[in-house]
């Protein structure tokens, strides 16, 4: 897990002690794990990554890989619920722009969340509150920050409305959110999470809930956003096609784990890792040939309590037997180099990999 | 209007492929929700979910309905296995009459028509195990199978890909995937003949997705299914289905064969719909000029606009698109369509050049190459089609830099 600080950016020591991020964020080792009464919860276990400024990382995975609560981690989250008697248990590093969040006192990450980080929903009518209006809930989240009168940030509240693309936003402004059709809310959501623009901004599930053509107009409005403001974005996503559209880096989890990292083109064109050559095997494609079969994965995603020793993937894995020793059931791959800022966490050979990819996965796809 | 239809309808199903005989049809399928408001419950209006639809199902093909949310098409599903009553239209199973049956009536048609539901949590009782399930349609329908309830139950288990040995589980120690074979189980236990699938996959993740498209393909080739299968996600609608309709707003648009349908959409909203698709595919991202964004959001069922309905957001809109509506007419074989100004083919209002003011403004979210090459296409076919070949020239300037000329 520390593979990626090594191989990575310039940062010598990754035992944790050394703050040398050179990174707008760069998260080491992050764990997020959630005791229960079942057993621990491992749902985020030893991921790191950076992300610089004006870049956008897509996190893909299926439900329970730990996308989610990765995001909430960074924004903090974690730690304000309790979860009956029992927090979560937090550990690892989240820098950003040189401060460290999860050792910071909780009333400093408060001024930083809104201000410096802020995040999209996925579903704007439970992140809206349906009792006040939209611009009564921009001006809070503008004036919790800013020290302007009601007038200034009402001004500011219609003029990020407009942005966002809402027709007419100084009517728009003292309407609720039922009186928005999705795509409005979202773009309310959207406007609310950039009134104090943000350098970093998480967007969780940004369009699940959405029609293609609505999906479309947001993916437009944050490619634009991101031109205009220059923010960190981190798409977390299940949806390789909008991952593909926004993303510079793509970041795959699996069982709590980053099973591969790299640029979004390497992810797409030599992906190195079972998990990922069955992700994209899983998906009817538009720009395509029409596929006889689609290849999926057997199997489904393993229980975060009881994640699979070795290689978390192993029983899925159609390559699991390749490997000598039984190594895939015993001992965990860490991610190692497979190109230039590419890595992927797996027990079969670099040039093994690569064969199969070319000769087997790539050409059905 | 569905009498003009019915005429219309042999002639298309030559054109077929997969032709067999057609299994369900529907006539002028209507189904309007009524407003109701006030002390005395008074309707003031209708939310009209569907509003004429006419199309068949031939045995053995798959039906694939695309469409936004709220374009009607999980309400067309309810009608067609008549979960809802419509509201006028008929809906014909197999040569029988079936828009009007009483609950007792459609009895013994729920052994050829059944249903797969998109969420796999809430479509099985927590409280019944997996045998009593699946079961379930044995008893309703007192029908007893070889070898017994349980025999059959497991065997139907083992055919969609679950542990027979599973018969005595909950729904809750069920994965959503598992879940979903569950409901598939279900569906199947009767034999039915038609099963309509409403989002069979949207709630379940990529890999998972795949697994049960799969099983669905599998099934239909091993039991000869007819499948109509409702869903949002083009990629999957594509992947299944021989043919498609494309629903907006209670119609159906554009209805053909999948590969014309990807080929060469007519109907601008296919085109728009299909260009929104995200490509999983970075090397794609610059070449976004392709795209069409829609201005705004869906108008509202309860007054749907005049004319085409898809006048308020198309940058092909006219002024006949605002008074006339288009019929669904079968323009290429096996591709009809219901528009004036077609995509990829002759324009059929080819004297009415004058650009609404919304579709001007929807025109600039359009790139430039986009309307070009759509132009080309159009003149190129109107030219082959070449009764006058005059009309269609006319148009193409217009649709590049949209003003005020009338031809």
């Amino acid at each position: 897990m520390t593979e990626l600080s090594k191989s990575g950016a310039a940062v010598g020591e990754p035992t944790g002690a050394s703050p040398a991020p050179t990174a707008f964020l760069e998260v080491r080792d992050l764990k997020v794990h959630f005791p229960t009464d079942d057993g621990l919860v491992k749902s985020v276990d030893g991921l790191s990554f950076q992300l610089e400024k004006g870049k956008t990382l897509g996190i893909v995975g299926e439900s329970g890989s730990g996308k989610s609560v990765t995001s909430l981690g960074i924004m903090g989250l974690h730690t304000a619920g309790q979860y009956g008697k029992r927090k979560a248990q937090i550990s690892g590093e989240i820098w950003l722009d040189g401060t460290e969040l999860l050792s910071a006192d909780p009333d400093d990450v408060r001024k930083l969340r809104g201000r410096e980080m802020s995040m999209i929903f996925q579903d704007p009518l439970s992140a809206l509150h349906p009792y006040y209006t939209i611009g009564q809930q921009i001006v809070e989240a503008y004036r919790i920050h800013h020290d302007v009168d009601k007038k200034t940030a009402k001004r500011r509240a219609v003029e990020m409305l407009d942005r966002v693309g809402i027709p007419q936003p100084d009517k728009r402004v003292d309407s609720h959110p039922h009186e928005f059709s999705g795509g409005m809310r979202h773009r309310a959501m959207i406007a609310m999470a950039l009134v104090n623009n943000p350098e970093l901004l998480i967007a969780d599930e940004p369009t699940t809930a959405l029609d293609v053509t609505v999906q479309a107009q947001i993916l437009d409005l944050l490619r634009d956003l991101q031109k205009e403001f220059g923010s960190a974005i981190i798409v977390i996503t299940h949806d390789l096609g909008v991952v593909a559209e926004l993303a510079d880096d793509i970041l795959v989890m699996y069982g709590g784990r980053c099973v591969e990292r790299g640029p979004a083109e390497k992810v797409f064109y030599e992906p190195r890792h079972p998990y990922t050559w069955g992700l994209l095997g899983s998906m009817p494609r538009l720009d395509r040939e029409q596929q006889e079969r689609l290849i999926p994965v057997k199997g489904s995603p393993p229980s975060l309590i009881n994640i699979p020793s070795g290689c978390a993937f192993n029983p899925r894995c159609p390559y699991a037997d390749l490997p000598k020793d039984n190594v895939t059931r015993t001992v965990r791959p860490e991610l190692a180099e497979v190109g230039s800022r590419h890595w992927a966490a797996c027990h079969l050979g670099k040039e093994q990999r690569e064969r199969i990819w070319t000769e087997e996965i790539a050409p059905k796809l | 209007m569905s009498d003009e239809k019915a005429g219309t309808k042999p002639a298309q199903s030559e054109s077929n492929p997969v032709g067999g005989e057609v299994m369900l049809k529907v006539t002028g399928l209507q189904k309007h929700f009524p407003i109701k408001k006030g002390l005395l419950q008074r309707q003031v209006g209708a939310v009209h979910a569907v509003d004429g639809l006419d199309f068949e199902v031939r045995s053995g093909e798959t039906l694939g309905v695309v469409g936004e949310s709220g374009c009607g098409k999980s309400t067309m599903g309810r009608l067609i296995t008549r979960l809802l009553e419509p509201t006028a239209g008929k809906v014909e199973f197999q040569g029988q009459d079936i828009t009007h049956l009483g609950v007792s009536g459609m009895r013994p048609l729920r052994r050829d028509v059944q249903m797969i539901f998109q969420d796999p949590y809430s479509s099985l009782n927590p409280r019944h195990t997996i045998g009593t399930i699946i079961g379930a349609p044995f008893k309703l329908q007192g029908v007893e199978p070889e070898g017994g309830v349980k025999k059959e139950v497991q065997r139907l288990l083992s055919v969609v890909g679950l542990n027979p040995e599973h018969y005595n589980r909950y729904p809750h120690e069920f994965s959503g995937g598992q879940r979903q074979r569950i409901g598939i189980a279900r569906a199947l236990a009767l034999k039915p003949k038609l099963v309509v699938a409403d989002e069979p996959v949207s709630a379940l993740d990529v890999s998972i997705q795949a697994q049960v498209v799969n099983l669905l393909d599998d099934l239909q080739e091993e039991l000869g299914l007819t499948y109509v299968i409702i869903a949002h996600d083009l990629s999957v609608v594509r992947h299944v289905s021989d043919r498609i309709a494309v629903m907006y707003l209670g119609k159906i648009v554009e209805l053909a064969d999948r590969e014309s349908l990807y080929r060469a959409p007519m109907h601008p909203y296919t085109k728009a719909l299909m260009s929104a698709v995200p490509i999983p595919d970075p090397r794609r991202r610059n070449a976004k000029s392709e795209r069409i964004l829609l201005k705004g959001d869906v108008p509202s069922p309860i007054s749907p606009p005049s004319g085409c309905r898809f006048h308020t957001r198309c940058w092909k809109a006219t002024k006949i698109c605002t008074t006339t509506e288009p019929k669904l007419t079968e323009l290429k074989p096996g591709q009809q369509v219901a528009c004036h100004h077609p995509e990829n083919f002759e324009d059929q209002a080819p004297q009415d050049t004058v650009l609404l003011t919304a579709a001007k403004e929807a025109s600039e979210l359009v790139a430039a190459e986009v309307l070009a090459e759509s132009a080309q296409t159009s003149a190129a076919v109107a030219a082959e089609v070449s009764e006058t070949g005059t009309p269609a020239k006319a148009e193409s300037p217009e649709d590049q830099e949209p003003t005020d000329k009338q031809s």
